[in-house]
C-alpha cells in the first residue's frame, strides 16, 4: 500500500464527555461510560454528564468484551469527501455490543486493523454477523474498527 | 381547562418563489418575495405583521425581513431547530402566539439556496460536535448515509423492499408531473429508471434522495375570527405537535432500545390527542420526504398502519390520487422542491382550498409532517 488511507480520513472531533473513550481506545481498550452509583450502574452512550436513569453525576468507564454483531450497514458512493470517495464504495456498519445490545457503535468492517475501509468485499457484509473490535490510527487518534469473528 | 389551540387560528395566505437548481437572487431577496407574496395572498398589509417564525438554519433573520418588508412593531419571534424537523413547528409557534394574544398576524418562512449553494455535509470544520465524533470518522458523512443505516435495518426487520421505496418516489414524481411549479414537472419516473439508478448510499439510490433546490416559501397565520374576513378560504390549524422522544439521538438514532420508532411517534401521540379526528379521517397527507424510507416510517408513526407495515402500505397505488392516502400532492421534497418541508405546508393549504394541481376531491383534512428521524413537528389542517 503506497500510503495509508487513514491519514486523510476525518479524525474524531472529541468533546469533554467523549475524551475518556478515545483515551482508552489509544490503549486498545473498548470502554463505555457507566453510572457509578452502586444500585444503578446503567451503561450509557454517547457519553454525557449525568445518568438518565438516576441523575447521578458519578461515572466510570466499563471495559467491554469487544464482541458484537452487525446491526446494519451502508455502502456509501460519491459524492463524498475526497479521502472517502477514493475508497468508495466502502462499508460503514453499526455494531450492537454483546455486552450492551442497545449500544450500537458505528465503525467499519475491515480485513485487519490497518486495512482500508473497502478491504472486505461488500457481499460479505451481513446483518447479524459476529465481529470483534480492533483499533486503527486515524490522524493520530486510535479509532475502533471491526473484523469478522470467523474469517 | 387550559386554553386550546384547536381551530383557534388559520393559515390565510401562502406565497412562494419559483423553484430551480439555481436562482440568481439572494436568500434574503427570495425570503422577502415569498413573505410579500403570502401577505398579498392573504390581503393583509405588511405593516400589520407582528410575529415571525422560522428555522434556526434560516440565514435571513427577523430583523432583516421585518425592515425589508415594512413590518410593524413585532412582539413575537421564534426559531426552531433540527433542520427540516422544524417546518410545522414554525406554524405551531405562531398559532400559539396568536391564540394567546401575543401577536395578531404571524408570518412563517423558509428561504434556501440548497440547489446552487454548498452541501452542508462538505463542511468538515463545522461538525455537530456531540454525535459527529461517533459517526463521521467512519464515513457516515451525509444525512443519506445516516438514514440509509436505519433503512437497511428496517428492510431487514420488516421485509420492506426497494419496490416499496420506489412506490414512494413514484407517487411524489407523479404529483410533480401535474404541478408546473415542480422541478420535476416534465420528468416522469419509471421503475426501470429507479432500479438502475446510481447508488448514493446502499440501500438508497439517487431517487430515494430529495432534490437540491433554490427557493423560498411563506405563510400567514391569524386568529380564526379574523380569518373569516380574509379574501381566501380559511385553512384552520386543528392540532399541532412537536416531538423529541425520550433518549432520541437525532438522525443518528442508534443508541436506544428501538431506533426504528422515532420522533413521529411522539409527535403523533400528542397531535391525535388534541384532535377531533384520527388517522382514518385524513383525506390527504404531506409527509416529509427528504428520503423515501421516511414515508413508511412516518406512516407507522402517525398511525396509518401498524409497526413494520409501512412498506406494504405503499402497495396498490395507496399513495396515489384515489388511493388510501394520497401524499405529497405537489411532488414533495423528492420531486417538487426541497425547501426543508415548507412546500408541504403550502401544499396542504392548497388542498384544503381546493386549488392543488393534483386536487383530492373534497379534501377537508390534511396531515402535514416535518422531518422524521430528527426532532420533529406536525400539523393537522382542516377546512
Ligand atoms: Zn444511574
Amino acid at each position: 500500500m503506497a500510503r495509508s488511507d487513514t491519514d486523510t480520513l476525518l479524525s474524531p472531533v472529541i468533546d469533554d464527555d467523549g475524551a475518556p473513550f478515545w483515551e482508552y481506545a489509544s490503549r486498545g481498550e473498548l470502554r463505555i461510560q457507566a453510572c457509578a452509583r452502586p444500585d444503578c450502574g446503567a451503561l450509557r452512550f454517547p457519553p454525557r454528564p449525568c445518568c438518565p436513569h438516576c441523575q447521578s453525576f458519578d461515572s466510570e468507564w466499563r471495559r467491554m468484551s469487544g464482541r458484537g454483531r452487525i446491526w446494519s450497514y451502508v455502502l456509501p458512493h460519491p459524492p463524498l469527501l475526497p479521502a472517502y470517495a477514493e475508497l468508495a464504495p466502502y462499508n460503514a456498519i453499526l455494531v450492537e455490543l454483546a455486552d450492551a445490545p442497545h449500544i450500537r457503535l458505528a465503525g467499519n468492517l475491515v480485513s485487519g486493523p490497518n486495512a482500508p475501509l473497502n478491504s472486505i468485499p461488500s457481499e460479505r457484509l451481513r446483518i447479524g454477523a459476529k465481529v470483534q473490535v480492533v483499533f486503527a490510527y486515524v490522524g493520530g487518534v486510535a479509532v475502533p474498527r471491526w473484523v469478522l469473528e470467523r474469517l | 381547562m387550559a386554553a386550546s389551540l384547536k381551530d383557534a387560528t388559520a393559515i390565510v395566505g401562502i406565497g412562494q418563489t419559483p423553484f430551480a437548481k439555481r436562482l440568481p437572487e439572494s436568500e434574503k431577496t427570495l425570503a422577502c418575495r415569498a413573505v410579500l407574496a403570502a401577505l398579498d395572498d392573504a390581503g393583509i398589509a405588511p405593516s400589520e405583521v407582528d410575529a415571525f417564525a422560522s428555522y434556526t438554519m434560516e440565514e435571513t433573520d427577523e430583523v432583516e425581513i421585518a425592515k425589508a418588508i415594512g413590518a410593524g412593531d413585532v412582539t413575537f419571534f421564534s426559531k426552531v431547530g433540527y433542520g427540516g424537523g422544524g417546518s410545522c413547528a414554525t406554524v405551531a409557534h405562531l398559532a400559539a402566539a396568536v391564540a394567546t394574544g401575543q401577536a395578531s398576524v404571524g408570518v412563517a418562512w423558509r428561504s434556501r439556496k440548497r440547489g446552487s449553494g454548498p452541501r452542508p455535509w462538505k463542511n468538515t470544520a463545522v461538525q455537530l460536535p456531540t454525535p459527529a465524533q461517533w459517526t463521521r470518522p467512519f464515513g457516515l458523512l451525509r444525512p443519506a448515509d445516516e438514514i440509509a443505516m436505519l433503512a437497511r435495518r428496517y428492510m431487514h426487520e420488516y421485509g420492506a423492499t426497494r419496490d416499496h421505496l420506489f412506490n414512494v418516489a413514484l407517487a411524489c414524481r407523479n404529483r410533480a408531473n401535474q404541478n408546473p411549479a415542480a422541478i420535476m414537472y416534465e420528468r416522469p419516473l419509471t421503475r426501470e429508471m429507479y432500479m438502475t439508478a446510481r447508488w448514493i448510499s446502499e440501500p438508497l439510490c439517487l431517487f430515494d434522495n430529495c432534490l437540491e433546490t433554490d427557493g423560498a416559501l411563506a405563510c400567514v397565520i391569524v386568529s380564526a375570527e379574523r380569518a373569516r374576513d380574509c379574501r381566501r378560504k380559511a385553512v384552520y390549524v386543528h392540532s399541532v405537535a412537536q416531538g423529541l422522544p425520550s433518549q432520541h439521538h437525532g438522525m443518528v438514532n442508534y443508541w436506544n432500545d428501538d431506533p426504528l420508532s422515532g420522533p413521529a411517534w411522539t409527535a403523533a401521540r400528542h397531535l391525535w390527542k388534541q384532535a377531533d379526528f384520527g388517522p382514518e379521517d385524513v383525506d390527504v397527507a404531506q409527509i416529509y420526504d427528504a428520503f423515501t424510507p421516511l414515508i413508511p416510517l412516518s406512516l407507522e408513526g402517525y398511525g396509518f398502519c401498524g409497526r413494520g407495515e409501512g412498506g406494504a402500505f405503499t402497495e396498490g397505488g395507496a399513495l396515489e390520487i384515489g388511493g388510501q392516502l394520497p401524499i405529497n400532492t405537489g411532488g414533495g421534497g423528492l420531486s417538487e422542491a426541497y425547501v426543508h418541508g415548507f412546500n408541504l405546508i403550502n401544499e396542504g393549504v392548497k388542498q384544503l382550498r381546493g386549488t392543488s394541481t393534483a386536487q383530492v376531491p373534497d379534501a377537508s383534512t390534511c396531515l402535514v409532517t416535518a422531518g422524521e428521524g430528527v426532532p420533529t413537528s406536525a400539523l393537522l389542517l382542516r377546512s
